[in-house]
């Protein structure tokens, strides 16, 4: 089992990424360079957060012609686990590999702040570890956060079981003054159709030790984690 | 297009007195080329040369064990011990962020975090302090507005969590705001860079972003005061890219990991100038530059333009010759432009090339370093002696509980939520304490280690006595450190002040100085880098004097931390202290009624380190479940506010002896020294017998517990009102402010 994370200009939770797997999973990890063409055999790559090329033309649009991302597509269409977190999920969505855009925040302004989060399926490799209608403390921080999609497209996310993750409030209810960036059907994060592909807006690594935002965001790789045991037995 | 002709008139144009210009003549032996012009100008300009508080800022204590640089470089560092160090500076951006408030904010903060990662430090977090005009003044909303989204937007892009600071309101402001960020970087104590330019042969190289026309005399338009035509300066303002910012920071960082580097210096206020200048300065060398050599963004700019653009993002490093690759290699991989664009030389000139001919000539030492330095008059306000001894105005009195609902509703003192979501405050995943809490707390990983930091000044209390407000403002970031467990180590301070050719307001500055100096020796936290601000006037108003400190403190072990909120039903409440009562310059005459009037609390600072060491040992010994600084605002503010935790709110129950006391300067009196933590029931004496030792007088007051804020004085029902109904004064305080 080895993670891969990928570094495009202006990526900075990379480093928050790299410490997850390594040091809290403790597992084999690489940093791997836009600009490489080689994923170097790794098993899950991880598409961490930040303001790649500065957020410049629109978020993730350019990360997503990065050199790399044809290695990353590949990987996801051959079953390969990636995760898209915060910029790596707006990255997902240019890249194609999830459908859909992150519009700007209802507020118009950037948000950071714990949100409570509704797991909605268990049903796929990054969610196996924990139950539907779990809920998460989780922080977002972005100005982009608002999911939109056509209406065709929302039916299928929810027809397929692939909404992983609602805004919800802190008694797992759906509520518009919890869904905070103003995402439709307070959808926070989602699944490619074969399910190894997921894209999430709030920060699942920042939420993974007690003395800093608590450990819900464990259960996110904890999922993972089984699911390639399961698939390598 | 030539040069203007330089004489005398354009030499006052360019901000320099008739003395400077005959100076500058006498320098040179000859009239100034029109760029060596404009390096006089900036380099001689309050804002770089500080020739109105040197004579001033030389009082500071700036030595300690703990200190391993001090005043004079880009920022000053301290040891935290096991090998590591902090790097940290707190720096003013107000003209800019009044003409243009977002880019002026961002642009602070850019400058800020330049300035530390320069000396080696990655940084891993960033405050701010700032200060506005009245709520209701027409321009309030939109430079807020401006300010927050600036800072957030360049602190978010750039990946450096903001976790706390202040925001203050008061129409002193209205026409000149504040806005002081500080950066703080993590370092090994033993590869601290710094900005020399030696060894001579050794390659200058231009890195980051290209030169163009922006923020052209930035410097000097910081360095006059502002009128109705100062809105024609935006130009002036620089725009910032912190994209291009986390290039160069990972950029620099990944060359500093390696043996290359012989001195390194942001490109801040007056640019290439200044940094060369102060470079070779510091190392006693010369420099020579071909300025055609100079990343260029658009044609045709001159030499004068390219030496005084304060374009942001860019740095200046003096290399070991030989390994100009490495750097260029580095810099290449990250995107950025490195360019070889001079020599270190051992001439202790300044000599600088255009089209191979020599525009600049100048001796480096008395244009850095012998800037001239003016000790500017001092004159006490008439009065201001008696001040003292009269008696504060009567006023009506008001219910307590309404009062404190008027009070925690207050911009000055309401939830600073709307404010701090717009900052990213867990990125890296440091943020043990985040905003709304006495300090930040940031962990270091791979220690037990966290580093503790806030900001603090009270205005008012400055306005009224600047000698006072100054001891006090150190007083009270300590004391916020201790409460949450940290050990007071050092301060930066950006120091805001008015017009300095104005007798009074050097008064102001110069009592402000001898005020933090004493409680900084009184307290071992010595000043390690700073700023000074002046000339935050507008069409001769002046602000409130502010000298923001920026404390910094050690928590050897993490666990040990505290926050300010009540805890669990039925935990005791202890004040620790002792309450005089004293009304003088406090928020609720402020608020409640119009007045800053009296004199700022008296302080004591034997006592103020006795509590400091107590509250620190009840964090240590686990004796206390939560503590919280007692200041603006008062005992009843202190404790509504540790009843509104950032997840849950609880109630409590207090009893107090009036001791003879009216009820309003009980409950809202800002006595120095004071703190209010909780602990469980059966371990009061515990903390009782801990204070009677540090010689700190202790009260047990009540209990947490309930749904509602419940005051007795003496058994007599005095206030009670549902913590929600609190909650929701002090959640909606912004709002009309931002409306």
């Amino acid at each position: 089992m080895k993670v891969g994370v990928v570094i495009f200009p202006g990526s900075n939770c990379d480093h928050d990424a790299l410490e997850w797997s390594s040091q809290l999973l403790e597992l084999p990890t690489e940093a791997i360079w836009y600009q490489d063409r080689d994923l170097r055999g790794v098993d899950l790559v991880i598409l961490p957060g930040g303001f790649s090329y500065g957020d410049y033309l629109r978020c993730g649009a350019m990360a997503a012609r990065a050199p790399i991302m044809d290695e990353v597509v590949r990987h996801a269409r051959t079953g390969g686990l990636v995760i898209g977190i915060c910029n790596g999920f707006q990255v997902l969505c240019e890249v194609g590999l999830l459908p859909g855009a992150l519009l700007r925040n209802q507020s118009l302004t950037f948000l950071c702040q714990d949100v409570y989060l509704r797991v909605e399926t268990e049903n796929s490799p990054w969610t196996c570890a924990m139950r539907r209608g779990d809920l998460l403390r989780v922080p977002i921080a972005h100005g982009d956060g608002n999911y939109f999609t056509d209406s065709e497209t929302l039916a299928r996310l929810n027809g397929e079981g692939r909404v992983a993750f609602r805004y919800a409030s802190p008694s797992g209810e759906l509520d518009p003054a919890w869904n905070v960036n103003g995402s439709l059907q307070a959808i926070a994060g989602i699944l490619s159709e074969k399910k190894n592909v997921l894209g999430m807006m709030p920060h699942p690594e920042r939420a993974s030790e007690e003395a800093v935002g608590g450990t819900d965001g464990l259960g996110i790789f904890r999922s993972a984690l089984k699911a390639l045991e399961v698939s390598h037995v | 297009m030539s040069d203007p002709q330089v004489n005398a008139e354009l030499a006052r144009k360019h901000g320099l007195s008739d003395d400077e210009w005959a100076l500058a003549q006498e320098i040179l032996g000859r009239v100034p080329t029109y760029p060596e012009l404009g390096i006089f100008s900036v380099m001689w300009s309050e804002h770089c040369s500080y020739k109105s508080s040197r004579v001033h800022l030389k009082r500071f204590p700036t030595k300690g064990p703990q200190v391993l640089q001090g005043p004079g470089e880009n920022a000053g560092v301290v040891d935290i011990g096991d090998g590591w160090a902090v790097c940290f500076k707190m720096e003013s951006h107000n003209h800019p962020s009044y003409i243009e408030p977002y880019q002026g904010a961002a642009t602070g903060v850019g400058g800020i975090l330049r300035d530390v990662f320069t000396m080696g430090a990655r940084p891993i977090a960033n405050l701010n302090a700032l200060h506005f005009g009245r709520p209701d003044h027409p321009k309030t909303a939109h430079l807020v507005k401006g300010v927050v989204a600036g800072i957030g937007d360049y602190g978010n892009c750039i990946g450096v969590p903001t976790v706390g600071g202040q925001v203050v309101f008061h129409p002193s402001y209205d026409g000149n705001i504040l806005v002081n960020a500080f950066t703080l970087g993590l370092l090994r104590a033993d590869k601290i860079f710094r900005g020399y330019a030696s060894g001579v042969g050794n390659p200058v190289l231009y890195v980051g972003s290209k030169t163009g026309r922006d923020g052209i005399h930035g410097a000097t338009m910081a360095s006059a005061e502002f009128s109705e035509a100062t809105e024609e300066k935006r130009p002036t303002v620089q725009v910032g890219d912190p994209f291009t910012e986390k290039l160069l920071l990972e950029a620099c960082l990944e060359l500093m990991a390696e043996d290359v580097i012989v001195g390194i210096q942001d490109m801040g206020a007056a640019g290439l100038t200044s940094s060369s200048f102060e470079m070779a300065g510091r190392a006693g060398s010369g420099i020579l530059m071909d300025l055609d050599k100079v990343p260029m963004r658009e044609k045709g700019m001159t030499p004068y333009e390219v030496l005084l653009s304060e374009s942001q993002e860019r740095m200046l490093i003096v290399a070991q010759k030989g390994k100009e690759d490495r750097v260029k290699a580095i810099f290449t991989k990250w995107g950025l432009d490195a360019a070889e664009i001079g020599v270190v030389t051992d001439t202790g000139r300044a000599q600088i090339l255009w089209h191979g001919e020599k525009v600049v000539d100048m001796p480096v030492g008395p244009v850095s370093d012998q800037a001239p330095v003016y000790n500017r008059p001092v004159e006490e306000p008439e009065g201001f002696a008696k001040r003292k001894e009269q008696p504060l105005p009567s006023v009506p009195k008001v219910d307590p509980g309404r009062a404190l609902l008027k009070l925690v509703g207050h911009p000055d003192l309401c939830s600073r939520r709307w404010v701090y979501t717009q900052y990213d405050q867990s990125v890296r995943t440091n943020t043990v304490l985040g905003p709304g809490g006495d300090a930040a707390l940031i962990r270091i990983k791979g220690t037990t280690k966290a580093v503790a930091m806030t900001t603090d000044v009270n205005p008012r209390y400055c306005k009224l006595d600047p000698f006072e407000g100054g001891r006090l403002a150190v007083a009270e970031a300590a004391r916020n450190l201790a409460c949450v467990g940290a050990k007071p180590l050092a301060i930066t301070d950006c120091l805001n002040f008015g017009n300095p050719e104005r007798p009074r307001v050097m008064w102001e500055f110069s009592r402000s100085v001898d005020g933090i100096s004493e409680a900084c020796r009184a307290l071992d936290t010595p000043v390690v880098s700073g700023n000074v601000s002046f000339y935050n006037e507008t069409n001769g108003e002046g602000i409130h004097p502010t000298p923001t400190i920026g404390m910094v403190g050690l928590l050897e072990d993490v666990a040990h931390r505290k926050s300010p909120w009540f805890r669990d039903e039925g935990d005791s409440i202890v004040l620790l202290g002792t309450s005089r009562g004293h009304l003088g310059g406090s928020e609720y005459l402020w608020v409640l009624h119009g007045l800053e009037a009296g004199c700022p609390p008296p302080l004591d600072l034997r006592i103020e380190r006795s509590l400091i060491g107590l509250l620190r040992l009840l964090g240590r010994e686990g004796l206390a479940k939560s503590a919280h600084d007692c200041s603006d605002g008062g005992l009843l503010v202190a404790v509504a506010e540790c009843c509104l935790g950032p997840r849950r709110t609880m109630g409590a129950c207090l009893d107090l002896d009036p001791a003879g006391l009216e009820s309003e300067a009980l409950l809202f009196g800002e006595d120095a020294s004071r703190a209010v933590v909780t602990c469980a029931p059966g371990r009061e004496k515990a903390i009782r017998d801990a204070a009677a030792e540090a010689g700190i007088r202790s009260k047990v007051v009540g209990k947490v517990g309930g749904e509602r804020l419940k005051i007795t004085l003496d058994g007599e029902p005095c206030v009670d009102l549902a913590v929600a109904e609190i909650r929701d004064a002090w959640e909606n305080g912004l709002r009309d402010v931002i409306k």
